[in-house]
């Protein structure tokens, strides 16, 4: 019976970063069935199931091949491939960001009654996301098999880069985000409209040169949106080697902001799993 | 022996809030100050709970016991101070908690477990056992949010007790559900205990810590009052009960009457002893006679005295009552202490846990003292008879 493997757990008002993450991963199991739990209440009565989440960006792309290759052509060729390409990466990081803040106060049921390490919920949904991230990278897939797209073969290792770089952004803001939240329900609605501008800030519709070309030596100040050089290594992967009427640098260029996001972001983590740690206290008061 | 819950210098303050400014607005309209008054739940409490132990901990509501059962679990941190626990902890604050409704049964006993901290594989081993305790097998692939919330509470109770957990935290949890569910609890805790495991009750039903707990602790406003010995614990609570520190579901029905009535206090009950056929035994068996003795008291001498009482069921419902007067028998003068004994004779009851009410007052009911249902003797009838009293019916053909 006894479990000698289950180590003392002191809850105390002080604690170490360290153990922290050692009782999340330990709780890793619960993650994986918080994403599953996620995805089965999503789909449970609907016919089609997971066929959704593959047929909103399948309708995304029929319209914007209507719109912008049929009736105005001109600007980026087959645009709903290159739209597709970073719109993939922004509704990762919206959909995580936006359930990741919410769901501590979405389970304040378990928060108020078990004990489990509670950076976890950000973290499923995020996972959550990322299975749909994935879904609807079938999408992209069959779509370039169709167009025969020329993709990027030297490019595509930037892509596991990235998405680690997203991902690592991604749940520092939702980590801390979700545990603000708690104590200011306004969090929810804030996120949400913070998130409008800074899609429009990424170069997802418009092409990045768009951009920096009028920034000029400034260029440089628009890759401070995480998001952008993200973005930026999908497309070159992708769309890059179809068109030269987008940006066209050099794989270390890619890698080298990649490395910039990873290193920021990591900074950030850990800043708001401090955060967290410290809001954490009174969670049960405020549910 | 090694601890197994260790409570060092634990101290809890809440924030009452008056107005509670949750928006971004309201937070700003008031420069970020909310007027709030500090409530010390828990004031530098240390505990040791060793490993094996069963633990009660005493208090009435609003002493800090369930606060101090939440810090043990990890649900609230506390504000200085730490709580140590060694070993898989499972707690049974609220039954069910975290069941999602459009999953079914199955797939919420593994999401269940997980939250737990359990691995997929352990499940696997014993969930045939949790259907079985929770008498769900024909409803366990069935959405839970078709279940009864008999059902909700057998599946949450099942996956709590069979996640192996070393210490066990019960919050009088066991007083949900019918009374069978309640005695399968029961008997869960009981082989709990003959296993080793650690359990921490709380709870203010004195009589259950007395039953099955080594030790205990009271707590008083935040404040560990006394620690050890079950019934020294019990007496120094209890005394602190009458001494005026009261909790409204307690004695609050005592301090109505005493209000109303002008001899409150002339005749003290000091003591209701249920008085089993076998003392080794805690219960009575059908057919077995049962007796109870109360020891009454006075500082002078008071001749209108009569003893009523009554019995209630498990679930509260009054099955037998009457008094000295109506039984024909005349107390006379009590002056000093006095034992009167209640014989009940042979109970034509069926299992479950009674509780007995024991009032004193005079003929025309103006009260002296009254102790409302705070002795419970336990009835064990065996048979498979279902309801409360025992009939001696017989079944024929032709």
């Amino acid at each position: 019976m006894t479990d000698l493997s289950q180590p003392a757990r002191t809850i105390t008002p002080k604690g170490h970063l360290g153990t922290r993450v050692r009782e999340i991963f330990r709780y890793r199991e619960l993650l994986v069935n918080l994403v599953r739990k996620d995805l089965k209440v999503r789909y449970k009565s609907s016919v089609l199931g997971f066929l959704w989440s593959l047929l909103t960006p399948a309708m995304l792309l029929v319209v914007y091949y209507f719109v912008f290759s049929v009736l105005l052509p001109g600007g980026i060729p087959r645009f709903p491939i290159y739209l597709l390409s970073g719109l993939l990466v922004w509704n990762l990081f919206n959909v995580g960001l936006v359930s990741g803040t919410g769901s501590v106060v979405g389970a304040s049921g378990i928060v108020n009654k078990v004990w489990f390490p509670r950076e976890v919920l950000p973290l499923s949904a995020i996972g959550a996301a990322l299975v749909h991230f994935f879904l609807q990278g079938i999408v992209m897939v069959l779509t370039l098999l169709a167009f025969r797209h020329p993709v990027g073969w030297t490019y595509l290792p930037l892509l596991p880069v990235a998405l680690v770089a997203l991902l690592l952004f991604c749940a520092a803001l939702a980590i801390f985000f979700s545990a603000v939240n708690v104590y200011l329900r306004d969090m929810q609605h804030l996120v949400e409209i913070a998130l409008l501008p800074l899609f429009f800030l990424s170069p997802i519709v418009y092409s990045y040169d768009l951009i920096a070309n009028r920034l000029g030596r400034f260029a440089g100040l628009y890759l401070l949106n995480p998001v952008t050089p993200v973005v930026l290594a999908f497309q070159r992967a992708i769309y890059g080697n179809y068109s030269d009427v987008v940006h066209q640098f050099p794989f270390w260029w890619y890698l080298r902001n990649l490395v910039f996001v990873i290193i920021g972001s990591s900074v950030l983590l850990v800043i708001s799993l401090s955060v967290f740690r410290r809001l954490e206290g009174n969670f049960t008061e405020e549910l | 022996m090694a601890a197994a819950v260790e409570i060092d210098r634990v101290s809890k303050h809440f924030k009452i809030y008056r107005e509670k400014y949750t928006s971004a607005k309201e937070r700003l309209i008031h420069f970020g100050r909310v007027p709030h008054e500090e409530f010390q739940a828990l004031d530098d409490v240390s505990l040791r709970i060793e490993a094996g132990q069963t633990f009660g901990l005493l208090g009435h509501n609003g002493s800090g016991k369930s606060t101090l059962l939440k810090c043990m679990a990890g649900i609230l941190q506390p504000s200085s101070g730490s709580v140590t626990t060694v070993g898989r902890l499972a707690a049974l604050l609220e039954l069910g908690a975290g069941f999602q409704p459009d999953l079914t049964g199955r797939e919420n006993v593994y999401l269940n477990a997980s939250i737990l901290g359990l691995k997929k594989g352990f499940v696997d081993k014993v969930f045939d056992d949790i259907v079985a305790f929770a008498e769900l097998e024909r409803f366990i692939d069935t959405p839970v949010k078709h279940y009864s919330s008999g059902m909700y509470i057998r599946l949450g109770f099942a996956t709590a007790v069979h996640v192996d957990p070393e210490i066990l935290l019960v919050d009088e949890v066991l007083a949900v559900g019918d009374e069978a569910f309640q005695r399968k609890c029961l008997d869960k805790v009981r082989t709990f205990q003959a296993e080793g495991r650690t359990i921490v009750v709380v709870t203010h039903a004195v009589e259950l810590v007395r039953q099955m707990c080594d030790a205990a602790a009271a707590l008083d406003h935040g404040r560990l009052v006394i620690e050890g010995d079950p019934n020294d614990v019990i007496r120094e609570f209890r005394e602190r009960l009458m001494a005026g520190v009261t909790s409204l579901d307690e004695v609050g029905r005592e301090m109505a009457t005493s209000e109303l009535s002008p001899f409150w206090g002339k005749v003290r009950i000091e003591e209701i002893a249920v008085q089993y056929p076998d003392p080794e035994r805690h219960n009575v068996t059908h057919g077995e006679p049962l007796c109870f003795d109360v020891h009454l008291t006075s500082n002078e001498p008071i001749d209108d005295v009569v003893i009523g009482y009554a019995i209630y069921g498990p679930m509260g419902q009054l099955i037998h009552g009457s008094n000295s007067h109506l039984k024909g028998v005349e107390l006379g003068v009590v002056d000093g202490p006095r034992r009167i004994r209640f014989d009940l004779g042979s109970l034509p009851l069926l299992d479950g846990t009674y509780s007995l009410t024991v009032g004193a007052h005079t003929l025309s009911g103006l009260v002296y003292d009254h102790w409302e249902q705070k002795r419970r003797f336990e009835v064990a009838a065996g048979g498979r008879d279902e309801g409360m009293i025992s009939l001696p019916a017989r079944i024929t053909t032709d």
